[in-house]
This record gives C-alpha cells, sequence and structure tokens, in this order.
C-alpha cells in the first residue's frame, strides 16, 4: 500500500502568505486551489477576489501595489495564456506579482484540451521575464513559496510558481 | 447613438476641478490619459500607455488597499469594452471608494475612429446595472456632469456614470512615459512603502 499523500499543502501555504503580509488574493475558481480559496474566504484580514478571468487579477496587483498592500493571483494553468497582455504593465511598471498556478494537462491527465496551455507555461512565463519555480512534491512547496514571496516583493518582480499536477490528484471524470 | 456630446477636456476639467489630495485617478490607455495629462501632470494619477482593458481592476486594486481615498477610474468605451467582466468583479466587491466613470465616444479614437460596440448599440449603463452597481449615471448635459462632479467629491458607494462625449481628436498631451516612473511617484505621493 502506498504512503498516503500529504494533502496539508494547501494550508501552509495559506500560512506563508499570511506570513508574507498578502492582503489581497484574487483567483478564478480553480478545484486545485479549492482549499487555499477556502482558507483565504475565511480570513478576515484577507480580502479574496473572485475573477472572470485571469488577466483582471494581474490588473488588481498593480492597484493593490500602487496602494501599498501586497497581492497573489490563483489560478490554473490554462490562465496564463489569458494574462499575457497585461504582464505587460507588471514588466513596464517593474509592479510584483506573486501567482500560484496549479497545472493541469501533465500528469495522467484525461481531458487533451487542457494539453495545449500547459504545455507552454513554462517557456511562456519565461518570456514574460518571470522567475518560473515548480513544486512537485507536498514538503516542498512552502518552502518554494517563501522564495517567491521574498522575490516577488522584495524585488518587484513577476514570480510564478507552478504546482505540478501529481500534489493535486487527477480530475474524476465518472461518478 | 444621437442626441447631445459634450467636450472631453471640458469635461475632465470639470470633473477634476479642486479634486482634492484624496483622490487618485486611474485614466485609461489613450484619450483620457491625455485627457487627465492636459490639466496637470498630478503624481496621484496612473497613467497609462498600455494595458488595454486593465483600468477598471487596477482601480479595484487601489479602492480596496486605500479606503481612505477615492478613486477614480476614468477611460474610453473602448477601453472598458475589453475588461467588462471586470464590472462583475468590481459589483461583487462593492468598494464604497470606488467610481468607474466612461467617456464615450462610440469611437477607437486613437486607432483611427473606427466605430466601437456602444456606437450601434451595447449599453454600458445598463451592463454596469446588471453588475450591481449601486449609482448608475447616463450623463450627456452639463447638468449632469456637474451632478457627477459633485458626486465625486463626496464619493459614498459604487458609482458607474457613462458620460457622452464628441468623438474628435484633441491635441495629444503626453505624460510621462516610464512606467517605473508612474509607479512610484505616485506611491510616494500617497506615502505607501512596501
Amino acid at each position: 500500500m502506498n504512503a498516503p499523500v500529504k494533502t496539508d499543502w494547501p494550508d501552509r501555504l495559506f500560512e506563508t502568505l499570511k506570513r508574507g503580509r498578502v492582503a489581497q488574493v484574487g483567483y478564478v475558481p480553480d478545484a486545485g486551489h479549492a482549499r487555499l480559496i477556502e482558507r483565504c474566504r475565511a480570513d478576515a484580514q484577507i480580502r479574496d477576489v473572485v475573477l472572470t478571468t485571469e488577466e483582471e487579477g494581474v490588473a488588481m496587483a498593480a492597484g493593490a501595489w500602487l496602494g501599498g498592500n501586497r497581492s497573489a493571483l490563483l489560478m490554473q494553468s490554462s490562465g496564463v495564456g489569458n494574462c499575457v497582455n497585461m504582464f505587460s504593465l507588471m514588466r513596464t511598471c517593474r509592479f510584483p506579482m506573486l501567482m500560484f498556478i496549479t497545472m493541469r494537462g501533465e500528469w495522467e491527465e484525461f481531458n487533451p484540451w487542457q494539453v495545449p496551455m500547459a504545455s507552454i507555461v513554462e517557456p511562456v512565463m519565461k518570456l514574460c521575464e518571470a522567475e518560473v519555480y515548480r513544486a512537485r512534491e507536498p514538503d516542498e512547496v512552502e518552502g518554494i513559496a517563501e522564495r517567491a514571496v521574498q522575490q516577488a516583493f522584495g524585488d518587484e518582480r513577476i514570480v510564478a510558481v507552478l504546482l505540478s499536477q501529481q500534489l493535486i490528484g487527477k480530475k474524476v471524470w465518472t461518478k | 447613438m444621437n442626441g447631445q456630446r459634450l467636450d472631453r477636456r471640458a469635461a475632465m476639467a470639470t470633473l477634476l476641478a479642486g479634486r482634492g489630495d484624496d483622490l487618485l485617478v486611474v485614466p485609461g490607455l489613450g484619450s483620457t490619459t491625455w485627457d487627465v495629462a492636459a490639466l496637470e501632470e498630478n503624481p496621484r494619477d496612473f497613467h497609462m500607455w498600455g494595458a488595454m482593458g486593465g483600468a477598471a481592476m487596477i482601480g479595484l486594486g487601489l479602492a480596496l488597499a486605500q479606503p481612505a481615498h477615492r478613486v477614480a477610474v476614468i477611460t474610453g468605451d473602448g477601453e472598458m469594452l475589453m475588461g467588462l467582466g471586470a464590472l462583475a468583479t468590481i459589483g461583487i466587491q462593492q468598494p464604497s471608494n470606488l467610481a468607474v466613470i466612461v467617456f464615450d465616444n462610440a469611437h477607437y479614437g486613437e486607432t483611427g475612429m473606427q466605430p466601437s460596440h456602444t456606437h450601434d448599440g451595447a449599453d454600458l449603463v445598463a451592463i454596469a446595472r446588471g453588475c450591481g452597481f449601486t449609482t448608475c449615471l447616463d450623463i450627456n448635459d452639463e447638468a449632469g456632469l456637474a451632478d457627477l462632479a459633485a458626486r465625486l467629491k463626496d464619493l459614498r458607494g459604487l458609482l458607474f456614470a457613462r458620460v457622452a462625449i464628441e468623438a474628435d481628436d484633441p491635441p495629444r498631451v503626453l505624460p510621462e512615459r516610464d512606467g517605473v516612473a508612474i509607479k512610484e511617484r505616485f506611491r510616494a505621493a500617497i506615502g505607501v512603502r512596501a
């Protein structure tokens, strides 16, 4: 029997955001981020903002920083494509942009429509001059997130943390 | 789209006359940025040279971060149309210190005056109302503009206004172009640190 997969990484990621004084969290509803979103919604000091599309969260992060707030943007891999032009705002003005991206389309993915965007997330983010990190194991999420918080707000950079699909599990299509 | 329309530069001057240090302005890409710059280059304005479709959401992030300030997003119909989902997002958040004002000339002024969706029927006021903006105004005369200016000075609740303006192309007045400089002077002006 396999060891049970650790599932507390979203809680540790939440605590990292709290320690990092993140005050606004934008997100598009996402199964992989469900627990983290739930924690943010329950926290009185974090303003959670549900978005209609991920690029809204990029612009919101710029506004938040103009007003002195740290923010984070949660999305799945398909959302990266929606953001590309808005990243020009972050690069031109050197705004901090902290992103946590749950990956679809890679590990035991049933839906081939998820693959094209997921397969280019890393090169696209690098072309946008983001620092890109990938967490594959539950125990490495927190450390990578700590680094990402420091780099995004300390250096005013775009930082993308990719959360591999094996952290999240495969989507169940038949019930 | 018939009816009276206002002069954009005069309308901007009316809205921002005696604005007060607690008013932060996010003009959208293009003509509204030139309109704001034509009045003065104020560090409390975040001039936009790009990021089309982003003005309203920049306004939301700023309004949530600075509840003691009033935030006015003043953008064009084309810029607003590119990010209509933002109105739904803002409607849910209901910041009481945010106004989204659209200077609607029913055309894409920066690209050669091609007609926009509002030219042929898209109703931004109805969309904003449907998204939960508590006050929605449709303005095409001086009395309406004066009312909007008064409401902006004493902003109490989420406000949307469409201001019908003439589809002309006044001389461009170009503000600072360096995004880092615009950002840094804005943050310094309102005294925020990371």
